[in-house]
C-alpha cells in the first residue's frame, strides 16, 4: 500500500509541483491550503508524513507544528517544513520539525528527504 | 393712491431686502464682511426693539396716556448706558460659551439642564405670541388705512386674508434666510444687515412724518408747543408707580426678549460693538421718540374725532394729500413689523429645535448614528418658524385684533421678563441653583398667565366671569386682577408686582434650600467670574472613548467637512499626523463648545457624555472654584500652559517613537518579506522547469506547466517593477511628465483598468460627474495609477454583500480632494496608520494582488505630486482621501 503524504501549502503552483513529484514516485498525496483546517485533516486523514509550509493563512506553520507535537497521537508524526525565509530554520527545528527545506528546492532533494524520512 | 401700487411697493421693498440679505450672506461665506461687522450695523440691528408697536403705537399711546410712552424708551436706555455692568458680561459669556439663545444660556448656567431650556422656551413662545400677533395686526391696520382711503370701487380689504398673506410671506422669508445653513455660531449676517437697512428706513420715515407735521401742518416749533399746552393736561400727569413699573419692565424686556438676545448677544462679533451701541442705541431711540408728541397732538387736533390714534403716522399725511410721504411711513411701519417677526421667529425656532426637538429625537433614536442630524435640525427650525407665525396668526384671530397695540405689547414684555431673575441670579449669584431657577420661572410664568395673559382675552373668554369677580375656585384672594385683595392697583402694575415678587421669592428660596450639583457649581463659578477667567467650565476626564465614534457623532451635527477639519486641526495640535486626535480633556471641551454652538449646551453635553461617560469634576476643579487667589491661579495657568506644551511635545515624541519602533520591526521584516516574495515564484519555476527537463510528459501537461512557469516569471517581474518603482519614488529621482488632464477622464480610465480585479463581482459606483469636471495640472499617468490602486483595493477587500464605491470630488483653495468610500467593514483603527507601509497586507487570506506594495507606492506618488493620500476614518466603510494641488508647478530640482 502506498504511503500517504499530507501537503499543507497555500501556494497552488508549489503544491501542484510537489504533488506531481511525489505521486510520480508512488505516494498518495492529499492537499490542504488553509492553516486552520490543517489540524482536522491530520486527525481525519492520519497521514504517514506531513509537509508543512511556514507561512499559511489562518494559522502559521509553526503553530500547527506546536499543536501536532502537543497531541500524543501526532507527537511522533514525521514533519517536513518548507520555508521561503532565511532565518526560520532554527525556529522550525526548535519547534520539532524532523526535516527542513528552504524554497526554492530541487525536486531530487525533496524526493530524497521524503524517502529517507520514511525509511525507503 | 391706488392700493395696488402699495402692494407693488411692498413686494419691491421685500425683494430689495432679500437682495441685501443674499449679497451679505454671500460675502459672509467668502469671509469678506468688512464694514458689515461695524458697530453701526450692530446698533441699527438692535433697533428691532422698536417694532410696529413703537412705530405706530407710540403715537396712539401718547394720544391716550401722554408722556408715559417714554417709559418704553427709558428702560433700554438705562440698560445700555449701564452696559459695563450687565450687557458686557452677557455678551462675553455668550461668545465664550457659544450661547445660541437665552434658553441655552439659562440651561447652560444651571448645570446644562435641558428642563430649564424647555421651560424658558415655553415661556418665550407663549409670551411672544401676542407680540407677533401685534405685528400682524399693525400691518393689516395700515393696509386697511390705504384701502379705505381709496373709495374707487375696489372691494373692501378682508383683514383676515391680509393677515394670512402677511404671515405666510414672513414665514417664507424667514425660512429662506434664517435656515439656509447651520452656522457654527448661529449667526445670520444677511438678516442682520437687512434689519439694519430696515432700521434706517423706519427712522427716516418717522422723522419725515414728524418734520412734515411740525413744519408742514403746524406752523413750526412755536405753534406745536402752543398746541401741546392747549391739549388736555389731565392725561399728562406722571404716575410715579406706573412709570417706575414700566421703566423696569422695558429694561427687563430689552435683555430677555428672545429677538433682543439674538441680535445683542448671539449676533455680536466683538465687545467693541457694544461700547459704541451703549450711546448710539439710546440716541436712535431718542430720535424715534422725538416727534411722537407733536404727531399725536396735531393728529388729535386735525383729524375727525374717533380716528384711531395708532394710525396717525399714516392718516395725517394721507389727510393732507401727501401720498408719497404716507407710502414712506407705511414702509417704515412695515419694516418695523417684518424685522421684529423675522428675528423673533428665528430666535424661537432655534430654542424649539435645540431644547425640544433634538433632545426628543436623540431620545427616540439614540443609536441611529448614520442619520444626518443637521437636516433634522434645519427641518425642525423651518417647521418651528411656520408654527410660531401660525400661533401669532391664531392669537390675532382669537383676540379679534381689536385691543390697543400698547396693551398687548406690555403683556408680552411682562411674560419674557419672568426670565430675568434666573438670568441675573445666574450671572451674579453663585448660590443660585437649578431648582431655584425652575421654581422661580414656573411660579412667575403661572402668575403672569393668570393675572395678565389669560385676562387679556377678556372676561368670559379664557377665564370665566366668575373667576374675575369671585376668584379662582371661589377664593376671593385668587382674583386675577386683585391677588391677595390688592384691588386698588392698576392691572398692569398688579400683574408686574405679583409675578416678579413671587418669582424672585421662589427663585431665592429654592436656591437657598437646595445644593447645586458639581457641574452646576463649576458652571456657576465660570459664568459669575467670567472676567477673571480663573475658573474654566467643567472638564472632561480622559475617557475610554473611541475617537472615531466621536468623529461620527460630530459629523452628524457639524457636517462632514467641518468635523474632519476640526479633528484634523486638533490632531495636528497634539502633534499627530492623522484625522483622529487623542480624546484629551482639552479636545473634548473644544468639541463640546463647537457642538453647543449648533445644538445648544445641554444637548452637546448629553451627546458627548453618551460616548465618554459622565464628565468628572475633580477635587482640583472644586478647589479652583473655592479659592479665588489670583496669584495661585496665574501661576497654575502658566504651569498649565507649559504642561500643555510638554504634553504636546511628548505626544509627538511618543508617536514618532511608536512609528520608529514599528518601522524598525518592519525594516527587519522587510528583508525576510522580500526573500519570501521572491522565493515563492522561484520555487514553482525551479520545480516545473526541472520536471519539464526530465521529459516524457504528455503534451497537455507540458503546456500547462509551461504556462505556470510563464505566470510565475511575470509575477517576479511585477514584484521587481514595484520595488524599483518604490525606490525611485522614495529617492525623489522620479521624472514627472506634467500636463493638463481631466480628472473625470482619469477616473474613467482607472475604473476601467480596475475592473480586472475580481471581475466576477458586480460593483456599484456612485459618482457625481459635474463635480469631476476639473482640469488638473499634474502627472496624469501617476495619478491614475493611484486611483487604480485605490479602486482595485476596494474591489478586492470590500466585504459587503452588495459592494458599493462612492467617489466624491471637492475643490477648495487650490486643492482637489478625491474620496473613495466603500461600504465594507473598513479598516480597524490600529491598522489605519499601517496600511501605507510596505508589505502591510492586512490579511494573508487574499493573495489576488501584488505583494502589499500598492498603497506604499500610492503614498510615494502622492508625495511626489505635491499631495497626499490618507485613510479617512468614520465614513462607514473603508475610505481613502487623495488630495492633489490643482496646479502642480515643477519643483526646483
Amino acid at each position: 500500500m502506498s504511503q500517504h503524504v499530507l501537503l499543507i501549502e497555500d501556494e497552488p503552483n508549489i503544491a501542484e509541483a510537489i504533488r506531481f513529484i511525489l505521486t510520480r514516485d508512488g505516494w498518495t498525496v492529499s492537499h490542504v491550503t488553509d492553516g486552520s483546517a490543517a489540524l482536522d485533516r491530520v486527525r481525519s486523514d492520519r497521514p504517514d508524513l506531513v509537509i508543512l509550509d511556514h507561512m499559511l493563512p489562518g494559522m502559521s506553520g509553526l503553530e500547527i507544528l506546536a499543536a501536532l507535537r502537543a497531541d500524543p497521537e501526532t507527537k511522533a508524526l514525521p514533519v517536513m517544513m518548507l520555508t521561503a525565509r532565511g532565518r526560520d530554520r532554527e525556529m522550525a527545528e526548535r519547534a520539532g520539525a524532523d526535516c527542513f527545506m528552504s524554497k526554492p528546492f530541487s525536486n531530487a532533494e525533496i524526493l530524497a528527504e521524503v524517502r529517507s524520512m520514511m525509511g525507503r | 393712491m391706488p392700493f395696488k401700487l402699495l402692494v407693488v411697493a411692498c413686494l419691491l421693498y421685500v425683494a430689495f431686502l432679500f437682495a441685501v440679505a443674499f449679497i451679505v450672506e454671500r460675502r459672509a461665506q467668502a469671509g469678506r464682511l468688512g464694514w458689515l461687522r461695524s458697530p453701526l450695523v450692530y446698533t441699527l440691528s438692535l433697533s428691532i426693539y422698536s417694532t410696529a408697536w413703537t412705530f405706530y403705537g407710540a403715537v396712539g399711546y401718547a394720544a391716550r396716556s401722554g408722556l408715559e410712552f417714554l417709559t418704553i424708551y427709558f428702560g433700554p436706555t438705562l440698560v445700555f448706558v449701564g452696559w459695563w455692568w450687565l450687557l458686557r458680561k452677557l455678551v462675553r459669556i455668550g461668545r465664550q460659551y457659544r450661547v445660541t439663545s437665552i434658553a441655552d444660556l439659562i440651561s447652560s448656567r444651571f448645570g446644562k439642564s435641558n428642563t430649564l431650556g424647555v421651560i424658558v422656551t415655553i415661556i418665550a413662545v407663549v409670551a411672544t405670541t401676542p407680540y407677533i400677533a401685534l405685528q400682524l395686526q399693525s400691518v393689516v391696520l395700515s393696509f386697511g388705512v390705504f384701502a379705505s382711503a381709496t373709495p374707487d370701487g375696489q372691494a373692501p380689504l378682508d383683514a383676515g386674508q391680509t393677515a394670512i398673506w402677511v404671515a405666510v410671506g414672513l414665514a417664507f422669508f424667514t425660512i429662506l434666510f434664517g435656515t439656509r445653513n447651520l452656522d457654527a455660531r448661529e449667526q445670520h449676517h444677511g438678516i442682520v444687515t437687512a434689519i439694519a437697512v430696515e432700521a434706517v428706513v423706519k427712522l427716516v420715515a418717522l422723522l419725515a412724518v414728524g418734520i412734515f407735521v411740525v413744519w408742514g401742518i403746524a406752523g413750526g416749533v412755536g405753534d406745536v408747543i402752543a398746541r401741546i399746552d392747549a391739549a388736555d393736561l389731565s392725561a399728562w400727569q406722571v404716575q410715579p408707580g406706573r412709570w417706575a413699573g414700566l421703566i423696569f419692565l422695558s429694561a427687563a424686556a430689552v435683555i430677555t426678549l428672545p429677538r433682543m438676545f439674538q441680535v445683542m448677544v448671539v449676533e455680536n462679533d466683538d465687545e467693541g460693538q457694544l461700547a459704541r451701541a451703549s450711546w448710539a442705541f439710546p440716541l436712535y431711540l431718542m430720535l424715534m421718540s422725538l416727534f411722537i408728541v407733536p404727531i399725536a397732538v396735531v393728529g388729535l387736533d386735525q383729524l375727525p374725532a374717533g380716528s384711531n390714534p395708532d394710525m396717525f403716522v399714516l392718516t395725517l399725511p394721507l389727510a393732507e394729500g401727501q401720498g408719497g410721504l404716507a407710502m414712506l411711513a407705511f414702509l417704515g411701519g412695515f419694516s418695523s413689523a417684518t424685522s421684529m417677526v423675522i428675528v423673533e421667529a428665528i430666535a424661537l425656532a432655534t430654542m424649539i429645535s435645540n431644547h425640544v426637538v433634538i433632545p426628543l429625537w436623540l431620545r427616540l433614536r439614540p443609536a441611529a448614528a448614520a442619520d444626518d442630524l443637521r437636516s433634522v435640525v434645519l427641518m425642525a427650525r423651518r417647521v418651528a418658524i411656520a408654527a410660531v407665525l401660525a400661533l401669532g396668526y391664531g392669537y390675532y384671530q382669537v383676540s379679534g385684533g381689536s385691543a390697543a397695540l400698547a396693551a398687548i405689547g406690555l403683556i408680552a414684555f411682562l411674560g419674557v421678563a419672568q426670565v430675568l431673575p434666573a438670568l441675573l441670579g445666574g450671572l451674579f449669584w453663585r448660590g443660585a441653583t437649578r431648582t431655584g431657577a425652575i421654581l422661580g420661572l414656573v411660579t412667575g410664568f403661572v402668575v403672569w398667565a393668570f393675572t395678565s395673559f389669560l385676562p387679556s382675552f377678556g372676561p368670559g373668554a379664557a377665564l370665566s366671569d366668575a373667576v374675575f369677580t369671585q376668584g379662582l375656585f371661589g377664593l376671593a384672594w385668587l382674583r386675577p386682577q386683585a391677588l391677595f385683595g390688592t384691588d386698588t392697583m392698576d392691572p398692569m402694575i398688579h400683574a408686574l408686582f405679583w409675578s416678579m415678587t413671587l418669582n424672585v421669592i421662589a427663585f431665592c428660596l429654592g436656591s437657598l434650600l437646595t445644593f447645586p450639583g458639581p457641574v452646576e457649581r463649576l458652571q456657576g463659578a465660570a459664568f459669575v467670574n467670567v472676567f477673571e477667567g480663573t475658573v474654566g467650565p467643567e472638564r472632561w476626564s480622559k475617557g475610554q472613548v473611541d475617537p472615531e465614534a466621536l468623529l461620527t457623532m460630530a459629523q452628524r451635527i457639524l457636517g462632514e467637512e467641518a468635523a474632519l477639519s476640526l479633528f484634523q486641526t486638533a490632531a495636528r495640535d497634539q502633534g499627530k499626523d492623522s484625522f483622529l486626535p487623542d480624546p484629551t480633556p482639552a479636545f473634548l471641551n473644544q468639541l463640546e463648545a463647537q457642538l453647543s454652538g449648533t445644538v445648544g449646551a445641554a444637548t452637546a453635553h448629553a451627546m458627548i457624555s453618551q460616548l465618554v461617560g459622565r464628565a468628572t469634576v475633580t477635587v482640583e476643579d472644586l478647589m479652583a472654584v473655592a479659592s479665588e487667589s489670583a496669584q495661585i491661579m496665574e501661576y497654575s495657568a502658566k504651569l498649565e500652559a507649559r504642561e500643555a506644551e510638554l504634553t504636546r511635545t511628548a505626544g509627538a515624541l511618543r508617536e514618532a517613537n511608536e512609528k520608529l519602533m514599528q518601522l524598525s520591526i518592519q525594516k527587519d521584516a522587510f528583508l525576510s518579506q522580500i526573500s519570501h516574495e521572491l522565493r515563492t515564484p522561484m520555487t514553482s519555476i525551479r520545480a516545473f522547469s526541472e520536471i519539464l527537463t526530465e521529459g516524457d510528459l504528455p503534451p497537455e501537461m507540458v503546456v500547462k506547466y509551461g504556462r505556470i512557469i510563464h505566470e510565475e516569471a511575470k509575477r517576479l517581474t511585477r514584484l521587481l517593477d514595484d520595488l524599483l518603482d518604490l525606490s525611485v519614488l522614495e529617492n525623489g529621482t522620479v521624472q514627472l511628465s506634467l500636463g493638463l488632464a481631466s480628472l473625470q477622464q482619469m477616473l474613467d480610465t482607472a475604473l476601467i483598468a480596475a475592473r480586472q480585479t475580481r471581475p466576477e463581482r458586480s460593483f456599484i459606483i456612485h459618482r457625481d460627474l459635474p463635480s469631476e469636471a476639473i482640469y488638473l495640472k499634474t502627472d496624469a499617468d501617476r495619478l491614475t495609477q493611484v486611483f487604480i490602486n485605490l479602486i482595485s483595493n476596494a474591489r478586492k477587500y470590500c466585504d459587503a454583500s452588495q459592494p458599493e464605491l462612492r467617489i466624491a470630488v471637492r475643490q477648495r483653495a487650490g486643492r482637489v480632494t478625491v474620496d473613495f468610500i466603500d461600504n465594507g467593514k473598513g479598516i480597524p483603527k490600529d491598522s489605519q496608520s499601517l496600511v501605507f507601509e510596505k508589505f502591510a497586507r492586512l490579511t494573508d487570506a487574499n493573495r489576488a494582488g501584488g505583494a502589499g506594495l500598492g498603497l506604499a507606492i500610492c503614498r510615494e506618488i502622492m508625495t511626489n505630486l505635491g499631495g497626499s493620500v490618507a485613510y479617512l476614518p468614520g465614513q462607514g466603510g473603508a475610505a481613502f482621501r487623495v488630495t492633489v494641488p490643482l496646479r502642480l508647478e515643477k519643483l526646483a530640482a
